[in-house]
């Protein structure tokens, strides 16, 4: 063996074994996900139980629909606020958009448990009840947003300027010119916007929990608790939670596997 | 009277103030909770009491030996895998970096509750029992494996930027290879490696969930400080946080964060 394949067989095996430490985890929940038991350590028979416990117990669901209905509200109205101020900022004079852009920045770079500490007390302090479920979307689109803003202004800044200006000379108004001339450029930076905001919302554990109205658990709230102060009870539901880590973890393969397949047609397609 | 017209100027108001309410106003009222006290009179005793309390300092220390450390190993780990790929002349690279990346769109929690049972099973091997009290070592491994990707992203992204042509210039100049690393690579990949930087040490500093999963409790960060003082004691909690913003504002200052780089989490992928 020369000494080149040498170099890349250790270059393909370093990336390998980080991809393997990566992975080795959540294929340990998939295997374990498929027993009958609630315990990890010694496989005792194959079953779906905690598939069907994961699709039919009441507590499940409800904390999978809270925990989307949040992601899913939270990213709308992020993407929405974020898109139409990172158009507001684009067009402002130059010193308010430098202003904007570093309080834009301050949530981002922040730690997330300052961020969620400083609203939860601006929040009782004005007498905002959690109960109104107001922090919590609040609190959601602090953390959301500015990653809106961030995918959309590039997006901005490709763009060319006097499309706009010929829109309005042909007789649009500034509304329309927004809507069909600007808006059709930049919504690859929206839906990357909303995307990372959806990702950002369902990943997050600690703003929830400052702001989340009395017994309203996500799946973050609930793995955490379980997993901290856990007891028998809450360990089948947590089990359950090994399913939807299998569902979640098959559903990144098929995309992976599909998204090659498709790569690879457009490219053939193109030759 | 003259109906204000829609200009496009007028878009900024809703996110300004939106920022205003919800960014600016509750670092004021942090500010104001750190130099009050319990009957809301200005004072500086949490101030003194943070910072004259050994176990707080102690806490604060540890904090930064293991954010330190978490991001040494992430660097150390996400920028062979950066280079490797960005250099790669794979035409399925970016299928590879998805790879990377894709665990993400599990819950973090879910990740890490995943990891705390792979490390249950490990340390029932008897050559590894050792594992099950090593809660520093798990600790900083879990909080490597949940941040690794936000290291391999700006790092790839800035690599990919770098002309191949600059290899082969220092190359044929009759660099060898350390040296067109430590002269080409490293400079060019600096903005990288700063925002990936950012992008690790901080949380790693605060995310008291990590800690708290694989330490068996017995790990104490800055950020479960805030936590139990929530409960009890706002006024210290809030000088806490005030002391962890200026940390931030410092070190974000320091290293030009505050211009809204795109590379910051890979948004521009």
């Amino acid at each position: 063996m020369n000494k080149q394949t040498l170099f890349k067989c250790l270059k393909a095996g370093f990336v390998g074994l980080i991809l393997l430490l990566l992975y080795a985890p959540i294929l340990l929940l998939a295997i374990y996900s498929f027993d009958k038991t609630n315990m990890i350590g010694r496989f005792r028979g194959f079953s779906f139980d905690h598939y069907v416990d994961l699709f039919t117990d009441p507590n499940v669901l409800g904390m999978i629909g809270n925990t989307l209905l949040l992601a899913l509200s939270a990213a709308v109205l992020s993407t929405v606020l974020g898109t139409v101020g990172a158009l507001g900022m684009y067009y402002c004079k130059k010193r308010v958009k430098a202003a904007v852009t570093a309080i834009n920045q301050i949530p981002v770079i922040n730690a997330e448990i300052v961020t969620a500490l400083a609203l939860a007390i601006t929040f009782v302090t004005v007498g905002i009840s959690k109960e109104t479920y107001i922090p919590l979307i609040v609190g959601h689109m602090v953390i959301c947003t500015p990653f809106v803003v961030l995918s959309v202004i590039p997006k901005l800044k490709q763009m060319d300027g006097s499309l706009y200006e010929a829109a309005l000379d042909l007789g649009a108004s500034p509304f329309k010119a927004l809507m069909t001339v600007v808006l059709p450029q930049i919504i690859p930076g929206v839906v990357s916007g909303f995307m990372l905001a959806i990702t950002l919302s369902l990943d997050d554990y600690i703003v929830t929990m400052y702001t989340r109205p009395s017994g309203f658990e996500t799946i973050s709230t609930y793995v955490y608790n379980a997993t901290t102060k856990g007891n028998a009870h809450t360990a089948v539901t947590l089990s359950s939670f090994w399913a939807l880590t299998t569902i979640l973890f098959v559903i990144i393969v098929l995309f992976v596997v599909i998204s090659n397949l498709t790569g690879r047609r457009k490219k053939e397609e193109s030759k | 009277m003259k109906i204000p017209r829609f200009s496009r100027k007028t878009l900024c108001i809703p996110y300004g103030v939106f920022l205003l309410f919800f960014v600016i106003i509750p670092m004021l009222f942090i500010l104001f909770y750190a130099f009050t006290d319990k009957q809301m009179h200005f004072s500086f005793s949490n101030f003194v009491q943070f910072f004259s309390d050994p176990t707080k300092f102690s806490t604060i220390i540890y904090s930064l030996v293991i954010a330190l450390v978490t991001t040494v190993v992430t660097l150390l780990i996400a920028y062979p895998v950066a280079y490797i790929l960005a250099r790669s002349k794979l035409k399925k690279k970016f299928v590879i970096l998805m790879l990377f990346v894709l665990p993400m769109w599990i819950n973090f929690v879910l990740r890490i509750n995943a990891l705390r049972e792979l490390f249950n099973l490990i340390s029932q091997a008897k050559p590894l029992e050792g594992l099950a009290n090593a809660n520093y070592f798990k600790t900083v491994f879990g909080m490597v494996y949940d941040f690794l990707p936000f290291m391999i992203l700006p790092l790839y992204t800035t690599m990919l930027k770098i002309d191949n042509s600059l290899y082969e210039a220092s190359a044929d100049l009759g660099a060898n290879g350390f040296t067109t690393f430590t002269r080409v690579t490293l400079p060019l990949s600096m903005p990288g490696i700063m925002s990936g930087v950012t992008m690790v040490f901080l949380p790693s500093m605060t995310n008291y969930v990590v800690s708290d999963m694989l330490g068996n409790a017995k790990v104490t960060i800055i950020g479960k400080f805030i936590y139990e003082y929530f409960g009890t004691n706002w006024h210290m909690g809030s000088m806490i946080a005030l002391v962890l913003l200026i940390v931030v504002f410092l070190s974000t200052w320091l290293t030009g964060g505050f211009k809204g780089d795109e590379t910051v989490r890979g948004t521009n992928l």
